[in-house]
């Protein structure tokens, strides 16, 4: 049995991977929070009760259709999304040419009430998901031992963000996309529907936190107050990666969790904390975030 | 100068306009600018608008296009009124736009800018037309598009909308801050497109630049149109531009 710095190898490497995980989720919600911001300019707070959603919905088609956990995964970030896009219709799109700020307060309420509908008739006490059979066990590697799920939620949530930087940065849409950030009026004159982009770039960003929330959902039970526990140290993750910055909001995300892993290891006392001290002296350093173009 | 406007305008109706621009009022938020522009240009032909700072040209492009939000009168182009449409559907039908401040995309490579506005009428230039009618860009395909000199975000800016189909094309002080090697390539650039059947607007400062490519000339005033020059008869005029002008 080895011990790296006094530390038994299976402590570390479980607590990286946890961070690895909380990391994969930091990752997929923070690049939904940046592509959104990105074109809407609005700081979607209803992010945390969009991925809350997404497993409940999963909850919902296994309670009631017995949809199982791989349909949930493309149904639920639809479902989500569809409702992100009637939402950016019908009252987001209103508050566009008003302060950023009310934006925020209007996205805010939304996530409190669904949260709060839910709670009602929910509770908090959590609905049990179980891991899919496919996923079921795990692999002993010698120095640690991996769940299966654990390590699909990884992949998965690269993948997923790999290939959203893909379309973003190296596809005509994504060039749509980038050039409507800079310049909507531009590219509305070329004869681009921007009004349909933003709301499809919305819909996007909230079917990219529904889909982790059906990630989460035999990880963590699912809990009207899953997302607001998580979204505030997601947001925290935004900060310091740099509003808007599609691959800063993946590196960081990831990087992030996995620092609070090994602070688990090292100073368990401050891993609750240590994402927000890294966003204060990034705030003092590098305002714009590590990632962030000053605007 | 009034009689002037009245005597040429019948010439001018001979052919029916392409564009007609009818008592044209628009404003920035409470500002009123445009206080009523009439002005039509015929299929072909390139027609600019002069006039000192702030009189009203680059919003009466913007109005054409669409992007000014608050307008009222009358724009009908190839026959279809545009004055309730927004931008998007006036680019669709043909409309091509060059703005002054060029619009290029930091975020954009100079082959995704070159790629960006969507084809809206067929027999657009083809890629390599651009290129051969503007070499330098060829080499800068996979540069940022903001790290292009002023000269190659212009062909940038102008090559893109030659991509598009757009039969008319709005251009906004293109030889504006270039070296007068750039202006004289731009010039002929433009002699080329009009050879080829293009419409095209101009709006230029620089009065020897439009005196060189145009076919006539509207002065622009305090939000109106208020004189119509033809090209010919430009150095008969001079006297009457500098007043104008204030050169």
């Amino acid at each position: 049995m080895f011990e790296l710095l006094g530390i038994p190898p299976q402590a570390l490497f479980g607590q990286l991977l946890l961070g690895l995980i909380n990391g994969s989720f930091y990752a997929i919600l923070s690049l939904g929070l940046a592509v959104i911001f990105g074109l809407l300019n609005i700081i979607n707070f209803t992010h945390g009760a969009q991925y809350m959603l997404g497993a409940f919905v999963a909850w919902f088609l296994l309670q009631y259709l017995g949809i199982g956990y791989w349909w949930a995964l493309i149904i639920a970030p639809i479902a989500v999304g569809i409702t992100g896009v009637i939402l950016e219709r019908l009252m987001i799109s209103k508050l566009y040419h008003l302060d950023h700020l009310y934006g925020l307060l209007l996205t805010f309420g939304i996530a409190l009430v669904i949260q709060g509908l839910l709670r009602n008739e929910f509770g908090i006490s959590g609905l049990p998901y179980s891991i899919p059979p496919q996923l079921a066990g795990g692999q002993n590697l010698g120095f640690m031992f991996l769940p299966n799920y654990r390590g699909w939620v990884v992949v998965a949530s690269l993948v997923v963000c790999l290939a959203t930087w893909f379309v973003i940065e190296k596809t005509r849409l994504g060039a749509y996309l980038r050039a409507a950030t800079e310049n909507p009026t531009l590219v509305g004159a070329f004869g681009i529907n921007v009004p349909r982009l933003v709301t499809l770039t919305y819909g996007f960003g909230v079917a990219l936190a529904a889909f982790a929330g059906v990630l989460a959902a035999p990880i963590y039970s699912v809990n009207p107050n899953m997302g607001a526990e998580l979204i505030i140290v997601v947001f925290a993750v935004v900060v310091i990666g740099g509003m808007g910055s599609i691959l800063g909001a993946i590196i960081t995300g990831f990087g992030l969790g996995i620092i609070e892993g090994l602070t688990r290891v090292f100073y368990p006392e401050g891993s609750s904390v240590v994402i927000f001290v890294i966003m204060a002296i990034v705030l003092l350093i590098k305002p714009a975030g590590l990632f962030g173009r000053a605007a | 100068m009034a009689d002037a406007l009245a005597q040429q305008r019948p010439a001018a109706a001979a052919a029916s306009p392409l564009l007609k621009v009818a008592d044209l009022e628009g404003w920035y938020g409470e500002s009123h600018v445009l206080h009523g522009i009439n002005f039509d240009v015929r299929e072909g032909e390139v027609v600019t608008l002069l006039g000192r700072n702030g009189a009203g040209k680059t919003t009466t492009l913007k109005a054409i296009m669409g992007i000014l939000a608050k307008r009222r009168g009358s724009i009908t182009f190839d026959g279809k009124e545009l004055i309730k449409l927004p931008a998007r559907a006036i680019a669709r039908l043909g409309v091509g736009y060059v703005p002054e401040e060029r619009g290029i995309f930091a975020s954009l490579s100079v082959d995704e800018n070159l790629m960006l506005p969507p084809q809206v009428k067929p027999g657009g230039l083809s890629v390599d037309e651009i290129f051969q009618l503007f070499p330098n860009l060829r080499e800068r395909r996979t540069s940022q598009g903001t790290k292009l000199s002023g000269g190659e975000q212009q062909m940038l800016s102008i090559g893109r909308i030659l991509r598009t189909g757009a039969k008319m094309i709005l251009l906004d002080e293109p030889t504006e801050g270039l070296a007068p090697v750039i202006v004289q390539q731009i010039g002929e650039t433009l002699a080329k497109l009009k050879r080829e059947g293009f419409t095209i607007v101009l709006v230029e400062q620089n009065f020897r630049f439009a005196a060189s490519v145009a076919d006539r000339h509207y002065v622009v005033e305090q939000g109106k149109v208020v004189d119509m020059i033809l090209n010919e008869d430009l150095d008969a005029s001079t006297e009457k531009l500098h007043a104008y002008l204030g050169v």
